[in-house]
């Protein structure tokens, strides 16, 4: 037995919280891209807000599903500052020539290196993100009719941001640190619960890749393609 | 025959003491054997500053054959330099062309202070190590051989745990500064073995938490400690040392 404080703060226990949450995050992440591929559909946005519409009818306990993820986005983010900053004062000193990797089985990375910068850019653009089509979604948003009931009309919210060229950059660019935070995170997600074979190493940190490219794809298209063909 | 003889251009971290404030300085080793060793090299620059009354290089060697965990430094950016699975005894000066500038650091981490010059103060390993890298036994008489059977894969993987030789390469690699490869090494070795085994779970916390308290890092999974250890000792034993930890946070005692 181990005090609970004492292990989720520990060097294992704290990768623990990241990885948990982590998952709970990639999870979230990929439902919200299946859901967002209604943009995708050429119909004016019908679709999309459909989809949008669906959320009225879970009705307020739409609002504690959306604070428990509020809460795991807070926990992942509160532990992985945490962490970096005692990993920071773990080397007062640094190189004077930084780590050259010798290759090999190290997965020293761009990606794998700067996870608290990507991390960090990630919550910036996540601040921005929920502002701009969750809270603007109650605020700003027309409402239109679907089936003769009255819903937020969030396809033209979408369609109005992504046709400013600030816009469409700005989600590109989050985009790339989402997805350089997945290349690394995927696979550490799994190595740091301990969920890792040397024979299923090389398979998962492949798989990481793969699902980052996807769902990063799948992500930066949607601006891209409002703007340039919808 | 005349031998081929080189010369490289040092650049070498120097610190007088561990409160003193160090400098990089720079020397030039001249007509080299490519054959000998780093350190050897270091031996021809270091009779020659004790020749004009310098002060000479500090570093830490022991065996100069790789097996003690003595030595090690960072020649530019790489523990032990850039040969794998070798201690830097074990590299020689035809690693590098003639006329190259290699630049020398010390390990460098808090819990890993400088004493002088390249040596640092390992002792953060020695603590964790005492927090419970071991088997408490009562020492009877000793069991027949064979008495406590050990299968092969097993035996085999526990030994490659216990190749560490706690050089500290891991940490000075890690941009984290995580003792964790060296850690978890320690506790496989110990847990996939049946006279580790009834001590494992007070060992994990114990060592994770003394490795916490002398302030190492946390683990990110870069893996660079894998790819500079001269044992080369797989980060699977991290993931082991995690699911070890995750038993003992449900264990009962």
């Amino acid at each position: 037995m181990i005090p609970l404080k004492r292990a989720l703060s520990s060097p294992v226990g704290r990768k623990f919280v990241m990885s948990i949450s982590g998952i709970a995050l990639v999870l979230f992440v990929i439902v919200h891209l299946l859901g967002n591929l209604t943009l995708y559909v050429p119909d004016g946005g019908e679709t999309f807000n459909r989809y949008a519409a669906g959320f009225d009818a879970i009705g307020p306990a739409l609002y504690v599903i959306e604070l428990g993820l509020l809460a795991v986005i807070v926990i992942h983010i509160g532990w992985g500052i945490t962490t970096a900053l005692k990993n920071r004062k773990a080397r007062p000193d640094d190189y004077a020539v930084s780590v050259n990797s010798k290759g090999g089985p190290s997965n020293l990375s761009l990606a794998s290196k700067n996870m608290i910068v990507t991390g960090v850019a990630l919550g910036i653009f996540l601040v921005v993100h929920i502002w701009h089509f969750r809270i603007r979604k109650i605020y700003v948003a027309d409402n239109t009719e679907i089936d003769g009931q009255q819903h937020a009309d969030l396809y033209a919210l979408v369609h109005t941001a992504f046709s400013d060229p600030f816009w469409v950059a700005f989600y590109v660019g989050a985009m790339v640190f989402f997805g350089f935070h997945l290349r690394h995170g995927f696979w550490s997600t799994l190595q740091s619960l301990g969920a890792m074979k040397p024979e299923w190493s090389k398979g998962i940190y492949a798989l990481g890749f793969l699902v980052a490219v996807v769902l990063t794809v799948g992500f930066m298209g949607i601006p891209l393609y409002i703007y340039f063909l919808a | 025959m005349a031998q081929q003889t080189m010369t490289v251009h040092l650049k070498v971290w120097r610190q007088s003491g561990s409160d003193s404030q160090g400098r990089f300085e720079q020397y030039t080793a001249e007509d080299l054997n490519p054959h000998m060793s780093f350190l050897e090299m270091l031996d021809v620059v270091n009779e020659d500053l004790i020749h004009a009354g310098e002060d000479p290089i500090a570093f830490d060697s022991d065996c100069r054959e790789g097996i003690c965990g003595t030595c090690g430094f960072v020649i530019n950016g790489q523990a032990h330099g850039s040969e794998r699975g070798t201690t830097v005894c074990q590299l020689h000066m035809r690693s590098f062309n003639d006329g190259d500038t290699i630049v020398i650091e010390p390990w460098r981490a808090r819990s890993f202070p400088v004493i002088k010059d390249l040596v640092v103060d390992r002792d953060a390993f020695d603590r964790i190590i005492s927090a419970g890298g071991y088997v408490s036994v009562g020492t009877g008489p000793k069991p027949d051989a064979n008495s406590i059977k050990i299968g092969k894969d097993v035996s085999d993987k526990a030994f490659d745990s216990a190749a560490c030789i706690g050089c500290g390469a891991c940490v000075a690699a890690c941009p984290n500064a995580s003792a964790s490869l060296f850690t978890g090494a320690k506790i496989t070795q110990l847990a996939l073995l049946p006279q580790g085994k009834p001590e494992r779970t007070r060992r994990v916390q114990r060592m994770v938490h003394q490795m916490e308290d002398e302030g190492f890092g946390n683990c990110s999974n870069i893996g660079e400690c894998e790819a500079v250890c001269p044992k080369e000792i797989s980060i699977d034993n991290i993931a082991k040392m995690k699911r070890e930890y995750l038993r003992a946070m449900l264990s009962d005692t």
